[in-house]
């Protein structure tokens, strides 16, 4: 009744009651991983609502003050303002902890989430005609995602977090020819200026949110104006959608998502401790430089730059009296290159295999073996940078030389990713020419229903591979 | 997965006093409502832990019951909405037609000609544009100051003394062979790029430069703190190699040779400050570093 008079008086002064009909009856592609993109919008939305928390209560400022709240330990030292604010939420503001802990998990999972989301785009083709403007807007989310995590993880002001500003620093010096003026601009002068953690936090809280709430509103309205993609299979076809309805199907289905994203979080935010800055203590640059002794390492999304910086060998080029220093190779041309292939990448697959056709339908990863393989030697790439990030811990656990672990990792960005392409190719071609039998064709084995792994004949008789007794292997093809 | 039973659409037109008729819960209702009431017990549970003080852990725990039980029951909910058979719906192409398309493109052609032929004011509004763009850009300048020389120099000067972070002055006399100090110039103790180690080996173990040796009395020997890599304080001082290591990303530089690299990313030796002792005994510094402390860039050699 009351939803009805609601709704008339709405309809008699914007209309709309057309869009809406449309829009109950919409059908969404039901598939357990268009749920990764769902999961990166969900963290956002947490993000939001816990940090708007977190805003109250942190100032931002690199004032000097003395320590006097109810952290013992650190009663009467001297720490800027950031940290002893971050110090109160923890300790004194209620459920201030459990809400700073979230924030961080949240931010981890909000760009975890992100990268899973674009590797599923990229590995079954959703990025082609007619969706490459969605390619760029997705990506950008990432890059600002990151960014926005490290400015972070920079505002609390304490040892750790000081360590990758200076990093960050000396990439930004790295810049040839305006290196010096772009790294005295962004971070207010020669580190560690005063301004940089005001201006992080303006970036923090206000520029990127917005920016990123923006593209996140363009992202959605170009997945609803073009229609979200689908496997092949079944009754799907390029010219229809199945799937369920928006409503109240589908809406359900992702509240209850939304809902069970944020008590991940929320469990995560109480149960399992992450970057407890009182233990690190503050980050003031003379004393840091007496202090940083210990083993550094940043959030999850910056090790693979930190891996590169580790790994890169000491070169610089010099010319006269000027030079490119060396962490600008590993750590602003490596993410240069790496995220302009992205960017590019839709334009450089249609160019090589001169497809110029709209798709709907998605591609499984062994249909498109090149790119699968390219895919899969860029993440072994990555996987082998992210682990040399560790290579101190490593050679510490192991009792190795660092000089020797780090050897090993420079040899493997090389080697992995090689093996990589050529095994993944291999294996998506068996894939191709088995059908829905993985491994047909090679020495291989299969799995039986019971769970037993039993090493197979290569299969000479092709027609025991439709026996009951098999476990199917190829769940993408399946009917929802 | 099967649609609740009677769950047919209410007639929409029957007037105002429809009224739509109650389901009787069904078991897996009742389940997804008995998920729904934990979630509402453990609201109440979290207000209570609250008021009581509160405790992160158990704030968490409540929190991830109250929002996964909505959740759980939400999705659970869902399943009942959706039908056995999948929803499909067409999907029509997205561009438009090519006459309308045409039409369109056309339409703007001609309605702009009257913007695009008054060459003038184009020309004129352009440059007013560049102007204001200019304009808003020059503050842009305020943003830092102008790196100037401020890279190439550090707060270390002839006859300054050294002194620890809290202030203290240091006796040549203060350092063992195989101590290790970090040391700022006297009165700027807070000036990062200063930071200096202040080490003493064995004297007849230094194989530094010939014009170098007499910056390094009584093999007492000063090298910038700020590693040449990226600047992350060199921390680790492994007495028995006489390698000084970068805690961020393991450049090694040998202490005796002029802290030269011999493993890692870095590729310039930490600078040496050249050093002497005044006749008090304390350990004074002897000019600025001989070049620029700390990470690269683009002018390092100007």
């Amino acid at each position: 009744m009351l939803l009805r008079r609601l709704l008339g008086w709405l309809d008699d002064r914007v209309g709309g009651a057309r869009f809406g009909s449309k829009a109950l009856e919409k059908v969404f592609p039901n598939h357990w991983t268009f749920l990764l993109g769902e999961i990166a919008l969900y963290c956002f939305i947490i993000l939001v609502l816990t940090g708007t928390y977190l805003t109250f209560f942190f100032e931002p400022s690199s004032r000097e003050v003395v320590y006097d709240g109810d952290y013992a330990p650190l009663r009467g030292v001297e720490m800027s303002a950031a940290y002893a604010s971050s110090l109160d939420i923890s300790f004194e503001v209620r459920a201030g902890l459990v809400m700073r802990q979230m924030h961080h998990w949240a931010a981890l999972l909000f760009v975890a989430a992100m990268s899973v989301h674009l590797m599923r785009v990229f590995f079954t083709g959703a990025f082609r005609r007619p969706r490459e403007l969605n390619w760029i807007v997705g990506l950008t989310l990432l890059v600002l995602g990151i960014g926005n995590g490290f400015f972070g993880y920079s505002l609390l002001d304490d040892l750790l977090s000081g360590t990758g500003v200076r990093v960050a620093y000396a990439s930004a010096l790295a810049i040839p020819l305006v290196g010096p003026d772009v790294a005295f601009a962004v971070f207010g002068g020669e580190f560690p200026a005063d301004s940089i953690i005001p201006r992080f936090y303006t970036l923090h809280i206000l520029i990127l949110p917005a920016i990123i709430a923006l593209l996140v509103g363009v992202h959605l309205a170009l997945v609803w104006r073009q229609r979200h993609t689908q496997y092949p299979g079944g009754l799907r076809r390029e010219d229809n959608v199945v799937g369920i309805r928006a409503w109240p199907g589908f809406a359900m289905k992702a509240a209850g998502l939304m809902f069970v994203t944020a008590a991940v979080v929320a469990a995560l935010g109480g149960l399992a401790q992450i970057n407890p800055i009182w233990a690190y203590g503050p980050f003031r640059s003379t004393e840091a430089v007496a202090a940083v002794t210990s083993a550094s390492q940043p959030d999850w999304y910056m090790g693979w730059i930190d891996g590169a910086l580790r790994l890169f060998p000491g070169w610089e080029t010099r010319v006269g009296g000027y030079m490119i220093p060396n962490p600008f190779f590993p750590g602003v041309l490596l993410p240069t290159i790496a995220f302009g292939v992205l960017y590019l990448w839709p334009w450089i697959e249609s160019r090589y295999r001169k497809d110029r056709e709209p798709h709907n339908l998605l591609e499984r990863p062994r249909d498109a073996p090149l790119r699968t393989a390219i895919g899969a030697a860029g993440l072994a790439g990555f996987t082998v940078l992210f682990f040399a990030a560790s290579n101190d811990v490593i050679a510490g656990a192991f009792e190795l030389e660092p000089e020797s672990v780090t050897n090993v990792f420079r040899v493997a960005f090389f080697v992995l990713p090689a093996l990589t392409f050529f095994i993944t190719r291999a294996v998506c071609r068996d894939l191709q020419r088995s059908g829905e039998q993985p491994g047909r064709g090679l020495p291989h084995v299969r799995l039986v229903r019971r769970g037993e792994r039993v090493e197979a004949e290569p299969a000479s008789e092709p027609e025991s591979l439709d026996d009951a007794e098999e476990h199917e292997l190829a769940p993408t093809t399946k009917e929802p | 997965m099967t649609p609740d039973d009677g769950d047919e659409p209410v007639p929409s037109d029957s007037g105002a006093t429809a009224v739509r008729p109650h389901l009787p819960p069904s078991n897996r209702d009742k389940v997804t409502a008995a998920v729904f009431l934990v979630a509402a017990a453990a609201g109440i549970a979290l207000l209570v832990v609250y008021v009581a003080g509160g405790d992160a852990q158990a704030e968490g725990a409540l929190l991830a019951v109250i929002l996964g039980g909505i959740g759980i029951g939400l999705v659970r909910w869902s399943h009942a909405m959706v039908g056995p058979e999948p929803a499909i719906e067409e999907r029509p192409p997205l561009e438009s037609e090519a006459s309308r398309r045409r039409e369109f493109i056309t339409t703007l052609e001609e309605s702009s000609r009257p913007v695009s032929r008054r060459r003038l004011l184009l020309g004129s509004l352009t440059a007013a544009g560049a102007a204001l763009v200019a304009a808003l850009l020059l503050p842009l300048r305020s943003l830092g100051p102008s790196p100037g020389r401020a890279l190439f120099r550090t707060a270390w000067r002839d006859g300054r003394r050294m002194v620890t972070a809290g202030g203290d002055a240091v006796a040549a006399a203060d350092l063992r062979v195989g101590n290790v100090l970090t040391v700022f110039p006297e009165g700027v103790e807070h000036v990062e790029d200063a930071a200096t180690l202040l080490i003493r080996v064995g004297p007849d173990e230094l194989e530094l430069p010939e014009e170098r040796m007499e910056w390094a009395p009584e093999g007492l020997v000063a090298y910038s703190k700020i590693c040449t890599h990226v600047g992350c304080p060199v921390g680790l001082y492994r007495e028995s190699t006489h390698e000084l290591i970068c805690p961020c990303h393991q450049s090694t530089f040998d202490v005796l040779r002029g802290a030269e690299p011999v493993f890692g990313p870095a590729t310039r030796p930490l600078p040496q400050l050249p050093i002497g002792i005044d006749d008090e005994g304390y350990v004074v510094a002897l000019g600025d570093f001989p070049e620029p402390t700390g990470p690269g860039f683009w002018n390092w050699g100007s």
